[in-house]
């Protein structure tokens, strides 16, 4: 089922139909994904909240437990059982809210080093503690080894949680909305931090957004989230220059920099994970659905009545829409 | 920047100097979170007035054996002594009914009763803490029992459940410790429980979990750091409570008969009549005695709470 993706030969990351649950199986936040990602790709991973964006990457790090599909890290399954601490380490995570993720007792040395102990990573610890901080932009690093996180401001935080991850040498960094909760006037620069560690180092990233601004600026591709499957999947310049699946140019046409589309602002009910429609899950608020062309051109009942998951892999770009695949 | 680098090497000018290694950051801190502690306790003039007023019975209990014999205790030494003096340069306190020395009790009882205080509070918190932080931790089933077994410590009625133990069990210092001990472990298997569920929300538990951390790193970085504070200031405000209930057991004739403690002499006091005869020296002693020393403790582990329960600091 393992769908390819562009780079198929290096794949570093590959998801199958993962789906993760809560409350006993009665919610699926994440149900049936599949993606995969290159090696030194940046996949943003956008949708409104409570879409599922967060709860996969989670479970990408191990955080939330799959009920069903697995995950493959560079080829090895880290999904199910037990996880290979080598494993675990080729995959790190930085977070919203930086100032809750660090340890109000630790200092920013011990923040910084908790990993590289964790994983007895070879080498004189204090040096690679500093080097970490220095590549993260934090300079001189001896400035700030013995400060606390609530000395440094929110971005100083930020860039302490990127140098931790990346002290770990992973492939893959997972970022939940990165910079939401930073000024806007460093936003930037984190973006452009993490950049560099894509350009540097060849790591991958999948970032989770609901700023379709940040997709354009640093990722690759997009995968467009809704009610916990991907809708939409395809190079960042496609999918948010021509979007096919009405619930992406919903989400595109409220955007104020993107001129051009008429504004469609979605009616009906909130998406509530407990309760997935059945046939497309984004029927009941379709513009298609419910301005009757979907009846109109014959396929409004598979609309209502057929589930269904992304296109077959034939082009970069892939849908999950009845009117798209018509 | 002025911060002092003890022993930094040079290294690249890029990184420039680094520490020696990760245990000199971590002690540099430990020694500046305790200095902290202590400033915030010199700053508060009550937790000062409790800690010098503790050290001074703290002193007293020492020295005991220098001050005065423990063999004037002995009904068998006090034949010549006058019964019921009042306080006069040779019984600073007075005697009692038998003629004992009631100063020499005084000072033998406060060791009784700060030794079984602290005791006794060692054994509830110990208790308390493994029973808090296992359920916390663990959560699932292991938390349900554990709660449900605090639940019916915590609803049987202390004071019947304290007198059933002591009758039923062989009488002794030991007995009236253990006896306090289990009876009073509850709260404080609560208060941790509480506090390490709240700490494993944390978004830096995450984080640490991200980074690979198994249960033990995540315990031992991040859990205890955070619940031993509450550890501490819970035992400081639970040492007076701990010497009430000392006080109180042998008050109720449920002590040691084989030692004297400042409930005991009041316990005696009171069946000899001492307060209706007006025979104030008898029983103002201990009964003072216990009301500095709780306050005191109590002033002390206010204060020590206040620096370090998260709950109560903004930081």
């Amino acid at each position: 089922m393992s769908e390819a993706s562009p780079a198929a030969a290096d794949v570093v990351v590959s998801l199958t139909n993962v789906q993760v649950q809560f409350g006993g199986g009665s919610v699926r936040a994440v149900d049936t994904v599949s993606l995969d990602v290159g090696r030194g790709e940046v996949v943003a991973l956008v949708g409104e909240s409570g879409c599922g964006k967060t709860t996969l990457i989670r479970a990408i790090i191990g955080l939330e437990p799959l009920a069903h599909g697995s995950i493959a890290v560079e080829g090895s399954t880290v999904g199910g059982g037990r996880r290979l601490r080598a494993l675990r380490r080729r995959v790190q995570m930085i977070f919203q809210d930086p100032s809750g993720a660090l340890n109000p007792r630790h200092s920013i040395y011990e923040a910084v080093a908790e990993g590289l102990r964790i994983h007895k990573v070879k080498g004189h610890e204090p040096t690679l503690v500093a080097e970490a901080l220095a590549a993260a932009g934090l300079r001189p690093p001896d400035r700030y080894l013995r400060r606390f996180p609530h000395e440094l401001s929110g971005g100083q935080r930020q860039r302490v949680i990127i140098a931790a991850a990346m002290a770990l040498q992973p492939a893959l960094l997972l970022a939940d909305e990165p910079v939401a909760s930073l000024d806007a006037s460093i936003r930037g620069e984190i973006l452009a931090l993490m950049r560099s560690f894509v350009d540097s180092r060849g790591v991958s990233i999948i970032a989770v957004t609901h700023d379709l601004g940040l997709a354009w600026n640093i990722a690759d591709r997009v995968a467009v989230m809704y009610l916990g499957r991907i809708v939409e999947v395809g190079p960042t310049e496609e999918v948010l220059r021509s979007p096919k699946h009405p619930y992406t140019q919903a989400l595109l046409s409220v955007v104020p920099e993107i001129e051009g589309m008429a504004q469609q602002i979605l009616v009906g009910e909130t998406p509530d994970p407990s309760r997935i429609p059945s046939g497309c899950r984004f029927h009941p608020r379709c513009p298609v659905v419910a301005s009757g062309e979907a009846d109109r051109l014959g396929f409004g009942d598979r609309c209502r009545g057929v589930d269904l998951e992304l296109e077959p892999e034939v082009a970069a770009h892939r849908v999950a829409c009845h009117a798209v695949a018509r | 920047m002025s911060e002092r680098i003890p022993e930094a090497e040079a290294t690249s000018p890029v990184i420039g100097s680094v520490p020696r290694s990760g245990r000199a950051v971590a002690w540099d801190r430990r020694r500046a979170s305790a200095a902290g502690v202590w400033r915030g306790l010199r700053n508060d003039r009550l937790a000062m007035v409790g800690l010098v007023v503790l050290v001074l019975f703290a002193l007293l209990a020492f020295a005991a054996p220098w001050l005065s014999d423990e063999s004037s205790l002995s009904a068998a030494n006090t034949g010549d002594n006058p019964i019921w003096a009042p306080p006069s340069w040779e019984f600073l306190f007075g005697t009692d009914h038998l003629g004992h020395s009631v100063a020499a009790q005084f000072l033998w009882g406060s060791r009784i009763s700060l030794f079984v205080g602290l005791m006794a509070t060692l054994l509830q918190i110990g208790i308390g803490s493994l029973i808090g932080l296992t359920a916390g931790f663990f959560g699932g089933w292991v938390d349900s029992v554990l709660m449900r077994l605090t639940d019916w410590f915590l609803v049987v009625p202390f004071l019947p459940l304290a007198i059933v133990l002591a009758a039923v069990l062989e009488r002794g210092l030991w007995t009236i410790i253990l006896v306090i001990g289990i009876t009073s472990w509850p709260s404080t298997a609560r208060l941790l429980r509480a506090q390490v569920l709240t700490v494993r929300q944390r978004l830096y538990v995450d984080r640490a979990r991200s980074l690979g951390a198994g249960r033990l790193h995540l315990m031992r970085r991040h859990i205890l750091p955070n619940v031993t504070p509450l550890i501490l200031a819970s035992t400081t405000l639970a040492v007076p409570i701990s010497i009430l209930t000392e006080t109180t057991l042998s008050f109720l004739g449920l002590g040691d008969p084989t030692s004297t403690s400042w409930g005991g002499m009041l316990n005696s006091a009171k069946d000899n009549s001492a307060i209706s005869g007006g025979r104030w020296w008898a029983y103002m002693p201990p009964g003072l005695g216990i009301v500095f020393v709780v306050l005191a403790v109590t002033l002390f582990g206010r204060a020590l709470e206040e620096i370090l329960d998260p709950r109560l600091r903004q930081r």
